[in-house]
């Protein structure tokens, strides 16, 4: 019994591990690759071709970026706090890539008789961890800028912070809204909801619409990329920071935005809902691990759609100015958050005695 | 004041309204340009593999002529020089000896010439100056280099493939331009 026991912890052990692993290596070639994109879509947007000598269409470009920044000179500022000049990018690579653990990538697979379930942590708090981890990411700029001991990393590292901590509150009254509806904080039933029913956004198009802005401005993108600012700033918070250190940072940024967009596909776009498609039969035709594929893949073309919105908004659209920032994150968002909160609970309200409509 | 063009607008200074303050409808319109903007032409040129094609009268780097025998058009008369403004062209003259008719046209040649690639500016007065037709200005320009030596021009970089030995590379080197005209 004892043997039993141990043998069923095993596999229970090897499936998670085999799972992150693969989770975290899709992740980071997926932000590798979003580099590269990037660079494309900037390029395609203003009539250029972009990077295209590296390997067939530049496809090697981002393993050549990589290569660059490791072989460049690696440079501690004398007057920097060492730790925490390390702490910093570890801190900002580590918080965009523990998101990951609780988003379910697809169905169940069979795997030699073994049902494997494709979401590393099936916890029911899971949109609350989300949150979590998301607002220890700012810890990542906040630390990598104060130990630099730089005004103008000191400067980025305010706003940072500052910009961060504004846009999270909307985003979460936001969920709230959301949250009313499903009545789960689990991610798996929020998916499960949606599999053979309408999508959230049209529940929460204001929500989501909320929540999408809210977006950018926690990964720092264009046109809430304040902390960054390179002609106000000269770089902001990585500014002192050079070789791979810099690149963690810039590849945090990466990772954050195909989490973020991976978190909008799951709340809003039914996850790895495979759209006009009967879920149940189609799993009866092609078999359990077709499916999960299947349903991988679904997630995934919903997540480069987002990706894609994210690069095709930072090319087209300049940057706020500080107080319009926080302008549209008080006085904007906020209120119509709390609107939207309000609406939906008095809706859900309504419904729950017995109210048709 | 007097308006040049008739195009000036004033400036639109009203308070804006509150569709106009949630910048949606602008926010659209600019997504829309950029999106229209991924699907054009793009207008780069693949520079090694594509060419931009020069225009008739690109004055490049200098080559002096041979005559349809091969043999060198230039007289070391000093014109070039002198008509050079940034004094790029510096030549040292020698007398044809007796056997070297199949080397040089007239009985006196250059026995050094060398143009500073730096200081020219590729006017093409050298060209215009010449009575001979002995210098003109290619299709090419002058390659990068690490050093300024490299950049002076001696006449085994100047002059052009004999027709009569090497005629492939002379045809080359002649370009899309008529050799020999006068």
């Amino acid at each position: 019994m004892h043997s039993a026991l141990l043998a069923i912890d095993l596999f229970f052990v090897i499936e998670k591990l085999v799972l992150i692993v693969a989770i975290v290596s899709i992740s980071l070639v997926i932000a590798m690759y979003e580099t590269y994109a990037e660079r494309k879509v900037a390029a395609f947007i203003q009539d250029r071709r972009g990077p295209n000598r590296a390997g067939p269409f530049g496809l090697l470009q981002p393993l050549a970026d990589g290569l660059k920044l490791f072989m460049k000179e690696e440079i501690i500022p004398n007057t920097s706090n060492r730790f925490l000049f390390i702490l910093g990018p570890c801190l900002a690579m580590l918080a965009a890539m523990m998101t990951s653990a609780v988003i379910p990538w697809g169905g169940k697979i069979n795997f030699f008789g073994r049902e494997v379930n494709l979401q590393i942590a099936d916890i029911n708090i899971g949109i609350l961890y989300v949150f979590g981890v998301v607002s220890m990411g700012v810890y990542g700029i906040m630390i990598g800028g104060w130990a630099s001991n730089n005004k103008f990393s000191l400067m980025a590292a305010l706003r940072g912070a500052s910009q961060v901590i504004s846009y999270e509150l909307p985003m979460g009254l936001s969920l709230i809204a959301l949250l009313m509806l499903t009545g789960s904080l689990k991610m798996s039933e929020i998916v499960g909801q949606q599999l053979d029913s309408w999508y959230n956004v049209f529940y929460q198009p204001l929500g989501f619409f909320i929540f999408f802005v809210c977006a950018f401005a926690e990964c720092n993108r264009t046109p809430f990329d304040l902390p960054e600012a390179e002609n106000e700033l000269n770089f902001g918070y990585h500014q002192e920071y050079s070789s791979m250190k810099l690149g963690f940072y810039l590849f945090a940024e990466y990772i954050n935005m195909f989490i973020s967009s991976v978190v909008m596909a799951t709340l809003f776009f039914g996850g790895y809902d495979i759209p006009f498609i009967n879920d149940a039969n189609l799993t009866q035709s092609v078999g359990v691990n077709l499916m999960a594929l299947f349903q991988g893949l679904s997630l995934i073309i919903k997540v480069v759609i987002f990706i894609f919105i994210f690069m095709w908004v930072r090319w087209t659209i300049p940057r706020f100015r500080y107080d319009q920032l926080m302008n549209l994150g008080w006085k904007g968002l906020i209120p119509l958050s709390l609107i939207n909160m309000i609406v939906t609970a008095a809706l859900v309200l309504l419904k729950n005695n017995g109210w048709k409509f | 004041m007097q308006a040049l063009t008739n195009r000036a607008k004033p400036v639109d200074r009203k308070p804006m309204t509150v569709v106009e303050k949630l910048y949606m409808w602008s926010i659209a319109k600019g997504m829309l340009i950029t999106l229209k903007h991924l699907f054009k032409k793009k207008a780069t040129i693949s520079y090694p593999e594509e060419k931009r094609p020069f225009s008739p009268v690109f004055r490049g780097l200098h080559i002096l002529n041979r005559d349809e025998d091969g043999r060198e058009r230039c007289t070391a008369c000093g014109l070039c020089a002198l008509a050079c403004p940034a004094e790029a062209i510096t030549m040292e003259a020698a007398e044809r000896l007796p056997g070297e008719e199949n080397k040089y046209r007239e009985e006196k040649y250059a026995a050094k010439y060398e143009i500073n690639m730096l200081r020219c500016i590729f006017c093409g007065l050298c060209e215009e100056a010449c009575p001979k037709d002995a210098i003109y200005l290619s299709e090419t320009f002058a390659p990068s280099n690490y050093q300024r030596k490299g950049f002076i021009y001696g006449k085994e970089d100047l002059l052009i493939p004999s027709p009569k030995e090497n005629p492939g590379e002379y045809a080359k080197a002649i370009g899309n331009r008529k050799a020999n005209s006068n």
